[in-house]
């Protein structure tokens, strides 16, 4: 990278994120000034919006090509007082906690005391939402059951298509006139809300244009002040550029660029969606500007790499915003999850990759950034050398990009009803979610802990950690008889928690959809400005909610040994069973370890445990799949965990598979921590037996040692690995290079990390059953990347 | 029913012939090379494996088990006397913990051929199959015989990792089966040959020169250990044997480790090679280049 890269790079990474009083106080001025009751909730919020981009700061830092920041500098992070109102308390835990902090200066925590708390409370949409809930709602929640997504963000969960590289706001607003011009004032009861919408989606056009002019003219001015011809020139050119876009298409590579910098801070600061708004498939939205830029002279591969790594580094500039109560405490990432796709298929279903997704690759790989987050998608047709690549990026345990099958992701998309041109166009995003950029609200709705269920169903509806009553009496299981039996109670509890969420959601839905529109995401989704109606409302092409099932590891390997001990092998009667969870394995670490060691596991190609995990899937699938929503869509499932497998675990105790009480639940459709003992083929071989093509996601995670990757053979192995888990309709990996840390890590905690095998020509091992001296050498082998 | 004794399948292995393959391990070994990573490969028959770092803090379950007496307590950890071990399985059925390990299993080929087949996608995908390793396989001829031609018939990639110390009919027999051998050669000089292996070498030597005549599927492994063959004179006569062959698919050279010095402790057995530290990378390059002067087409493996 340039010195120029390098010097805003180093800016966005040393800079500490710190949380900014701005948007909060501008927002609540604005809505102190602006309670005429017969503003409609749309135009409220279109012109809060407005007042945004009218009032805050402009910052042009010194040497960046892409301007333009959600705070008034780089990594100020704003707050959203009308989803959720951070308290005085929340604020000195964001200050403090070791991990992520946000620093709060005195001046933002008497902003918070004296303006921003007294004017919030009790209008929040976080309040709204916990006041209709119902009591088994609450309880489930606090049992630790499922969480929700929409208690502190607002629902986003869309990526952006191509359409903003081939049309301007002002076309939008034509569209805006066009779709206006259709509504039936003689018959359509919903005549007035559509116009109402309409309107506010003018309102924020408009809003993000003069946001772009006032970039113009703060550039201007800074030009005129500078005294450094090339970086006058440079500026001149932002003016000039902020002048044309976004309010008409753009021209060339860095235009585009900008453009869509303009509308990805449009979305998160007209609200904190979950998951961060992104491009999508960013090399082939670039690519004719691209081509186009090297074929007339004004780009060169250098110069669109530069704009590149400007633009990546203005991801990273935006941290999450932080969230408050347990969560606060809890969370420990500053990543929004915007996910940038490369490669895949284009439209008409031939190879996607360029010359300019190999750039992009490149970079990554310089960049090595938290934010933004980048993914490769791999199809059939994707040729052998762009996996390698990416997986040479992967090898120095940088973590990205992930891999996902596009295959599976569009055969996903089609079982879901959606045509087959607008599933060659998606992709993923957020952690591993598929869907249709540009056209879709895919809406998280929540994480479902599957263990807990069980947990509930082994104590007849009562959770043992409360002592509380929170699920229904399916029976003493020491009468079940059968396995089935236990499956038919476990099934049971299953649909009845999912009940009380499915509810639940659909109350916080129309809360959104009544009380918070989003004009702004309306304006970029199709097909919001013809059918007039707010993304929140059901405006979208697509509208999939979700309900992300976890722990389907420790779930599996749960039945698994419940099965194989009290009803096959009749080793062990249900009632002593339940009275070591109860005792937590206290005094039973005999029969804790004949669970860990001497029962079938998921994760080992074995159809004992593996048949388990496909009843297990289908009773959640049943439970969920199909279900309508209140948007005109269905809910769908998908199997993923961010980091909620550990806070799941901190709410489940002991468990039949061995797991003691208040450790981490497995991770996304990965085996048990440990419990895969036959290598990666094997891992692979189990989890393809979940059905991934049935969901909208599956996140499985790798750890391999750095020697099976030392050499060009050995990356070819692994492509070949990951061509297979694809051909057998794996939705995606995500590979880990074991460090020196983690190695020294499993040295402490050999139990957990059983599965970590060092492997040379016709040996292998496992590294916990080493002595400590040939551990010591593979840890320093490990440290000098040498094998 | 022919049926055989394999120590290990090892799923994923990609050091043991091209692209992902399963390597079965047969037991059962003419040779005793002091190097040897799978020590528990040698003997024909059974043998119980410790690994003591897996006890259980005070539990003494196996001993409580042991029909023979042959479990006996040193300090905190087990110890068995393999003189009285008849192998009978009692005590790894109630360890809870993994500890102890009966190796060695009674299989059919058609059962090894169940667990070969569970990763044909991945053979298919990347040009993979089934390894045959030991042990020395050709120790067990009709049992290999048997799985070379079934894994045939289900359209698989052979290959035979041999320490070429066999009758050579046996070779000959086994060759419509066989896509590449892996021919193991350490020392040309058969007295050497004899200190560090147990055996002299001129049935390998003659076995190999045979063999070249009939396939040219052939890689010839060579483990470099140092200070036992990495001097000037056996890489010599290595170069002048190699080159007098004619045409074979080259030479791979495999550093020595270390690795496997656990599994003799976990046998209750001494390992010999203490003093030997693993070649560095520099002398492996060193090595391969005198090789390719020598027009010698090699790689470095391991």
């Amino acid at each position: 990278m340039n010195d120029r890269i390098a010097f805003l790079r180093e800016q966005s990474v040393k800079t500490k994120p710190y949380l900014t009083p701005e948007r909060a106080l501008l927002l609540t001025e604005f809505y102190q000034q602006n309670n005429n009751p017969t503003l409609s909730p749309a135009v409220r919020r279109a012109m809060a919006f407005r007042y945004l981009l009218e009032k805050k700061a402009i910052w042009i830092g010194e040497g960046e090509l892409i301007v333009g920041e959600r705070g008034p500098a780089p990594k100020a992070t704003p707050t959203y007082p009308e989803v959720t109102c951070h308290s005085l308390e929340d604020l000195e835990i964001l200050n403090s906690r070791p991990k992520t902090p946000f620093l709060v200066d005195e001046e933002t925590k008497r902003l918070y005391r004296d303006i921003i708390i007294p004017f919030w409370k009790g209008k929040t949409i976080r309040e709204k939402i916990f006041s209709e809930m119902s009591q088994e709602w609450k309880e489930a929640y606090e049992a630790g059951i499922f969480t929700e997504f929409m208690e502190q963000r607002a629902p986003g969960h869309t990526v952006l298509d191509d359409k903003i590289y081939f049309k301007g706001f002002k076309d939008f607003k034509k569209q805006i006139e066009a779709s206006k011009r259709r509504i039936d004032d003689f018959r359509d009861p919903e005549a007035l809300k559509k116009r109402e919408e309409l309107k506010a989606m003018e309102i924020v056009a408009d809003a993000l244009i003069m946001y772009a002019h006032r970039h113009a003219a703060k550039a201007r001015e800074l030009a005129e002040k500078e005294a450094n011809p090339q970086r006058k020139a440079e500026l001149l050119r932002i003016a000039e550029i902020c002048s044309h876009v976004p309010e008409n298409p753009p021209r060339d590579f860095w235009e585009a660029l900008q453009y869509y910098w303009f509308v990805h801070l449009g979305v998160i600061i007209e609200l904190n969606t979950w998951d961060s708004f992104n491009p999508g498939r960013l090399d082939q939205h670039l690519y004719p500007f691209y081509k186009q830029g090297l074929e007339d002279g004004t780009l060169t591969e250098e110069k669109a790499k530069e704009l590149l790594q400007a633009f990546w580094i203005k991801f990273n500039n935006q941290p999450a915003p932080p969230k408050v109560g347990v969560t606060a405490e809890e969370s420990a990432t500053y990543a929004d999850f915007c996910l940038i796709n490369l490669g895949g298929v284009k439209k008409d279903g031939s190879d996607a990759v360029n010359e300019l997704s190999y750039l992009i690759l490149d970079v990554i790989d310089e960049m090595r950034l938290i934010q933004p987050s980048s993914m490769v998608q791999i199809s059939k047709k994707t040729p052998d050398e762009f996996l390698l690549r990416a997986l040479r990026i992967l090898k120095t345990g940088y973590g990205q990009p992930s891999i996902f099958n596009t295959d599976a992701i569009i055969q996903e998309m089609l079982r879901q009803g959606k045509s087959l041109e607008d599933a060659r166009c998606g992709g993923a995003s957020g952690c591993v979610e598929a869907g249709i950029f540009g056209k879709e609200a895919y809406i998280l709705t929540g994480y479902f802990n599957l263990p807990k269920v069980l947990e509930i169903t082994l104590n007849n509806g009562v959770d043992p950690l409360t002592g509380k009553k929170i699920g229904l009496e399916t029976g003493d299981p020491r009468n079940f008889t059968s396995f089935e039996e236990l499956m038919t109670a476990f099934e049971k509890q299953v649909q009845h928690f999912v009940d009380i969420k499915i509810r639940g959601n659909n109350i916080i839905e129309r809360i959104y959809a009544e009380y918070l529109p989003a004009p702004f995401l309306s304006l970029l989704i199709d097909d919001c400005i013809a059918k007039a109606k707010d993304y929140h409302d059901g405006g979208a092409r697509y509208n999939t909610s979700y309900i992300q099932g976890v722990g389907i590891g420790t779930i599996t390997d749960c039945l698994t040994a419940l099965k194989f001990h009290v009803f096959d092998k009749k080793s062990l009667s249900m009632e002593k069973f339940l009275e070591m969870l109860a005792h937590n394995f206290e005094g039973y670490e005999e029969w804790r370890q004949r669970l860990i060691n001497k029962t079938p596991k998921y994760g080992n190609d074995d159809d004992y445990a593996d048949n388990i995990l496909r009843q297990v899937f289908e009773i959640y699938y049943q439970a969920i799949n199909g279900r309508p929503n209140l948007k005109g869509g269905t809910y769908r499932i998908n199997l993923l965990p961010t980091t909620v497998h550990v806070y799941f675990g901190k709410k489940t105790g002991a468990t039949p598979d061995g797991r003691k009480a208040h450790e981490p639940l497995s991770e996304g459709v990965s085996p048990v921590q440990g419990a895969d003992r036959r290598g990666p083929t094997a891992v692979i071989k189990s989890v393809a037996k979940i059905d991934h093509l049935r969901t909208g996601g599956t996140l499985l995670n790798q750890k391999f040692t750095p020697q099976l990757l030392a050499t060009e053979e050995g990356l070819k192995n692994l492509a070949h690995l990951i061509r297979t888990y694809f051909r057998l309709d794996g939705h995606h990996i995500q590979l880990n290079v074991v460090t020196a840390e983690t190695l020294r890590e499993a040295q402490r905690n050999p139990e957990k990390y059983r599965d970590l095998i060092v492997r040379v020509a016709g040996f292998s091992d496992y590294f916990v059953d080493l002595s400590q001296e040939l551990q010591d050498e593979i840890i320093r082998r490990t440290e000098h990347q040498s094998f | 029913m022919t049926k055989g004794y394999v120590f290990d399948i090892k799923r994923y292995a990609l050091h043991d012939g091209p692209g992902i393959r399963t390597t079965v391990f047969l037991k059962g070994c003419p040779l005793r090379c002091l190097w040897c990573h799978n020590p528990e490969g040698q003997n024909p028959g059974q043998e119980i494996m410790l690994r003591p770092g897996r006890c259980l803090e005070g539990c003494s379950r196996c001993l409580e088990v042991c029909p023979l007496t042959a479990i006996s307590k040193i300090g905190s950890w087990p110890k068995i006397d393999s003189s009285k071990c008849d192998c009978c399985g009692l005590c790894t059925q109630v360890c809870p913990s993994e500890a102890l390990e009966i190796i060695g299993r009674e299989m059919t080929p058609e059962e090894v051929m169940v667990e070969v087949m569970k990763d044909f996608a991945f053979y298919q995908q990347s040009g993979g199959g089934v390894t045959f390793s030991g042990g020395e396989p050709l120790q067990q001829p009709k049992f290999l015989e048997k799985l070379l031609r079934l894994a045939k018939k289900n359209h698989l990639h052979t290959v035979v990792d041999t320490s070429g110390y066999a009758q050579f009919d046996l070779f000959v027999r086994l060759l419509p089966f066989v896509d590449l051998f892996l021919y193991d050669l350490k020392l040309i000089d058969p007295e050497r040959h004899l200190k560090y292996t147990g055996k002299r070498n001129e049935l390998i030597l003659e076995n190999l020169q045979k063999l070249v005549k009939l396939t040219d599927k052939i890689i010839i492994r060579i483990p470099i250990i140092p200070s036992v063959n990495d001097d000037k004179e056996n890489l010599n006569l290595m170069i002048k044997f190699i080159s007098s062959l004619g045409q074979v698919g080259g030479v791979e050279l495999l550093p020595y480790h270390t690795l496997g010095k656990d599994k003799y402790g976990r046998l209750g057995r001494n390992y010999q090679l203490l003093d030997i530290k693993k070649p560095s990378s520099e002398e492996m390059n060193r090595i391969a280049a005198y090789f390719k002067e020598n027009n010698l087409s090699v790689l470095i493996g391991g």
